[in-house]
């Protein structure tokens, strides 16, 4: 096979960005996957199981981490970020900043004596969606790619004061590396640019504060129930509610939160009908008595199989569907929600107490999208998403650099990895023909 | 090392995953592990959180190194999606990928026993001993090695196949598109204008039409129909038929893109073709301008998210919005209204083309299956669920949105390139989360409505993603394929009877006779399915990887505790 003159980067290492990069890899094209957090994944790895096969999302994305590690035509970068863009269509050359991880990759064999030893605790971990806490040097989750610990650079006592040093002498293969700096990388011949860093979910308590998260310990969003959920998660499976360790028996999952509003976002998030349900089912899975209320506007379940997913909901695992408006929350003395809702079916305000509500948060664009696109010299739509034509669906406003994935629109883990390979389709074509 | 790993003393390594809990929460993965220590050649035995992740392969790796191990055991989740890595992985270790072993302590142990954690326990002993006895057995086996065929057929000129094509054509294979209609463009063609910015269909038909044409890697082939294939992953042997004549194409790849059909609403609420049409008729009225009426009723979901088709076809939303609108923008007094169950129109721009067709004085009426809607001559009666009461429409157009539903002919052709349909016989791909694109038969992908209903958007991007994934086999001058296959060894010969029923039974024509009459196994064409070897008469054929002497060890291990 001829060797291809040219290189690609991808932007992100989420299920979008994986894929991408595994097509591309896959055609014989070299790849630079370029990932800001410490380990690629994104949001997938994060969730217990995945509609509409509850296939457990770990153990089916597992593999394709694997495989984007160890492909010999995969460079991975995480800890990074493309901070400069020169050239154009076919010829671009980038900047990469990666941040100091203090642990050599190549001497770190994910032992974990470091983390046992460090006497920082209660860093809190993104991974577990905040609920979980850690040492200052640490590895996101047991089975993260690549397998090397890191230091909390804000966290870690020898690096803001120079003391401490344990982990250092703790490891047995010498990989702490205190010395390590932030570098910058530069990456020429690259012929094409796949941006794929995904997506974010609305944080801001402001237009949450109507549901009483923050303010109730049982109103948890989705991302929060995944990790309560999940074997690998805080609880290790066993759902338990985080204001009494009681086992919840009645669950609500609010639908449209901060999303279809004028108060929020006007668009819809795509995939929470599906989620909710699937994350109803995992639930009454652990408990055969569960009963689930989705609380909905429109069930939007158009995907492949998606229909009769709900109808599975409904039948075999006691979920009530109710078309209804939010008014507010409640909770009673024993901090169980009681939710006050407008329901469409009969006109009527009616009372629901559960002992715990789960909301469908609202899907936005990562953090960082501004200056990326600025870096990248790309344009964004209204809603702040990267601009795409739906016809054109993959490209963006500028020649060479295509997208795919949440970053341009709400969307579920099939969608996005066809995107993935129809964006790789574009790049090939370049790269190819270049 | 690999070569003559037959000749040492067997010393097998076993894996115990805890899977997170799918394993390990409900037996005792640490007990599991060291009981298989104790068991006939295995020399190492550890268990892990996760086998699968960089961690558990690196701990695997570094076992075989340190341990010497020539044989690798992992009981875990199912082969079916992770063999591959592990035999990878064991290859990466020096071994011959063959030398491993899977055993499914997961999918056919805790997930279905998972009320019985003391019985589980007890079978995953079982199943881990079996393992062991079979690694003893298991022999090194070489991968295949088929030359590929740099050329790809897309069957179905509609926007998805065309997207295939250009895009497989611009990167260098040569493509034949074919159609069976004497044009290109599908359903685009009988499409007036596109949402979500309400572009004339015709613009883009154009577009990729003219793309096609200067593409000099392209062929298409229009009136034109596949008769017959033939062949397997790089190597396929098609035949066309065009105007009675007969084409013969030698592709590495084949494309499905062959759209679906819409659902027509004969006995349903009156359906007329004159007052009560379709949403496709309603196009055709106002392609040609046609239109005359004023007071215009939609009905969402009709022969859709009801018993006989469960699923929502997910485009008629956006369809009957569309239309509403462009009616609305041509006769400004116009009453639309749309009685809808469930508004799809996820994502963003959808979303605000909903929103603006509320503000643009479009009627939405929820009603729901329980409460029937009646239609009658010139009005609709349905009962508004926000009012509590009936409410009577009149209509002088009522337009029915109907389905897209599969093509009468998937069958056929599904059988021709032996791939699965599912149960609404749209086809089936090899995974609906991450291989979306795929079919579990190697070389062959499928794009667009075929798979299930899908809008323009979508259906470009899986055309154009279906270019990719045969693209990532058609840039290879090589590929390697399955080596655990089935043949009938030189001192068998004697013992096979001529019968031919394995020539019958199997599923994916790698039997045939020769020129000399004997029996003939084509190893590529082969999957190691194993069913000639189950109904050979006189026990001829071998299945490798799955000989009888190694199917016979774990039964006498079963049975011997």
């Amino acid at each position: 096979m001829e060797e291809n003159s040219k290189n690609a980067l991808v932007i992100g290492g989420g299920i979008a960005g994986i894929q991408a990069a595994l097509d591309l890899a896959d055609i014989g094209i070299k790849v630079h996957l370029v990932e800001k957090k410490p380990c690629i994944g994104g949001k997938m790895a994060q969730l217990d199981k995945t509609f509409p096969t509850l296939d457990c999302s770990i153990c089916i994305l597992a593999p394709k981490l694997s495989e984007c590690y160890r492909h010999r035509n995969i460079t991975l970068y995480t800890l990074s970020e493309v901070q400069k863009v020169n050239g154009s269509n076919g010829n671009f050359s980038v900047e990469i900043l990666k941040h100091a991880r203090y642990v050599k990759e190549e001497e770190c064999t994910n032992c974990g004596d470091c983390a046992r030893i460090c006497p920082v605790r209660g860093v809190s971990n993104y991974f577990d969606a905040d609920l979980m806490t850690q040492a200052a040097v640490y590895i996101p989750f047991p089975s993260a790619v690549p397998p090397v610990y890191l230091v909390d650079r804000e966290m870690c006592v020898y690096l803001k004061y120079k003391i401490c040093g344990l982990c250092y002498e703790a490891c047995e293969r010498k990989a702490m590396d205190f010395t390590q700096k932030d570098e910058i990388i530069t990456l020429d011949n690259i012929g094409s640019i796949i941006v794929a860093t995904g997506y974010n979910l609305i944080e801001d308590i402001d237009p949450l504060k109507k549901y009483g998260y923050k303010r109730y310990k049982n109103v948890v969003t989705a991302l929060e129930f995944e990790r309560l959920i999940s074997a690998s998660g805080p609880q290790e499976g066993h759902l338990k509610r985080l204001s009494d360790g009681k086992e919840p028996t009645k669950i609500a999952f609010l639908q449209c939160i901060g999303s279809r509003t004028d108060r929020g976002q006007k668009y819809c998030s795509s995939i929470c009908c599906m989620y909710s349900t699937k994350e109803a089912m995992i639930a009454h899975e652990h408990n055969n008595e569960l009963e689930s209320y989705v609380f909905y506007i429109d069930m939007r379940a158009g995907g492949k199989g998606f229909q009769q997913f709900i109808n599975r909901g409904k039948n075999e695992y006691n979920i009530k569907y109710i078309k209804s408006k939010i008014a507010e929350i409640k909770i009673d003395d024993e901090e169980n929600p009681i939710i006050i809702y407008d329901e469409v079916n009969t006109s009527e305000i009616k009372q629901l107490k559960v002992d715990l509500v789960v909301l469908a948060t609202c899907i936005i664009p990562p953090e960082g999208i501004d200056s990326l696109a600025n870096v990248l010299g790309i344009e964004l739509n209204e809603y702040n998403f990267i601009k795409t034509k739906p016809f054109y669906p993959m490209e963006t406003s500028k020649e060479g650099i295509f997208t795919c994935g949440c970053v341009h629109e709400p969307m579920d883990i099939p969608r996005s990895v066809a995107e993935a390979s129809s964006a790789a389709a574009k790049v090939a074509e370049i790269i190819k023909e270049g | 090392m690999s070569e003559n790993v037959e000749e040492e003393p067997i010393r097998i390594g076993t894996f115990i995953c805890h899977c997170g809990s799918n394993i390990g929460g409900l037996i005792d993965c640490e007990k599991l592990a060291e009981y298989a220590s104790t068991l006939p050649n295995v020399a190492y035995s550890e268990h892990n959180l996760y086998t699968c992740s960089e961690t558990g392969l690196a701990a695997i790796r570094k076992a075989v190194e340190e341990q010497n191990l020539n044989r690798v055991i992992v009981a875990s989740c199912t082969p079916r999606t992770h063999e591959p890595l592990f035999r990878d992985c064991i290859q990466e270790a020096g071994l011959n990928p063959y030398l491993f072993n899977f055993v499914n302590i997961r999918d056919q142990c805790t997930w279905v026993h998972m009320k019985y954690p003391e019985e589980a326990y007890e079978k995953a002993k079982d199943l881990v001993r079996m393992g062991v006895a079979k690694a003893a057995r298991l022999e090194s086996l070489d991968k295949i090695i088929v030359n590929v065929n740099p050329s790809a057929l897309v069957i179905g000129g509609g926007v998805s196949g065309m997207n295939t094509a250009i895009s497989l054509g611009k990167q260098g294979f040569k493509t034949y598109l074919i159609e069976k209609e004497d044009e290109l463009g599908g359903r685009l063609k009988n499409l007036y204008k596109l949402f979500p910015y309400d572009q004339e269909a015709s613009l883009l038909l154009d577009e990729l039409k003219s793309k096609i044409e200067k593409n000099q890697n392209l062929t298409v082939y229009t009136s034109s129909k596949v008769k017959f294939i033939e062949g397997f992953i790089g190597n396929y042997e098609v035949e066309i038929e065009q105007n009675d004549n007969i084409i013969n194409l030698n592709v590495g790849a084949i494309i499905v893109a062959v759209g679906a059909s819409l659902f027509n609403p004969f006995d349903l609420f009156r359906y007329d073709g004159k007052t009560r049409i379709t949403q496709l008729e309603l196009e055709e009225l106002l392609k040609n301008n046609k239109l005359k009426a004023n007071n215009i009723v939609m009905i969402q979901c009709v022969g859709a998210r009801n018993e006989e088709r469960v699923y929502c076809s997910s485009v008629c939303c956006m369809t009957a919005l569309k239309n509403a609108l462009i009616i609305k923008e041509k006769n400004p007094n116009a009453q639309l209204t749309i009685l809808f169950r469930d508004l799809y129109t996820p994502g963003t721009i959808y979303e605000e083309y909903y929103r603006n067709a509320r503000e643009q004085g479009i009627l939405f009426i929820k009603y729901s299956p329980e409460q029937e809607l009646l239609v009658e001559e010139d009005t609709v009666k349905v009962f508004n669920e926000y009012l509590g009461e009936e409410i009577t429409i009149p209509y002088d157009l009522l337009v029915l949105s109907t389905p897209l539903v599969a093509n009468d002919d998937n069958k056929s052709l599904a059988q021709l390139l032996k791939v699965p349909l599912e149960e609404n016989k749209f086809f089936l791909e090899a995974h609906v989360k991450l291989r979306p694109i795929d079919f579990a038969t190697d070389g062959v992908y499928l794009c667009g409505s075929a798979k299930w209903p899908v809008d323009i958007t979508e259906s470009i991007t899986q055309g154009l993603a279906a270019a990719s994934r045969a693209s990532t086999i058609l840039s290879h001058e090589t590929i390697e394929v399955e080596g655990a296959t089935s043949f009938l060894p030189e001192y068998n010969r004697n013992l096979c009877s001529g019968c031919e029923v394995c020539i019958t039974v199997c599923p994916f024509k790698a039997i045939s006779k020769n020129e000399a009459d004997e029996i003939e196994i084509r190893q590529v064409l082969c999957k190691g399915c194993g069913v000639c070897g189950a109904t050979c008469t006189n026990q001829a054929i071998v299945i490798r990887h799955f000989t009888d002497e190694q199917i016979l060890s774990e039964i006498y291990a079963f049975g011997g505790k």
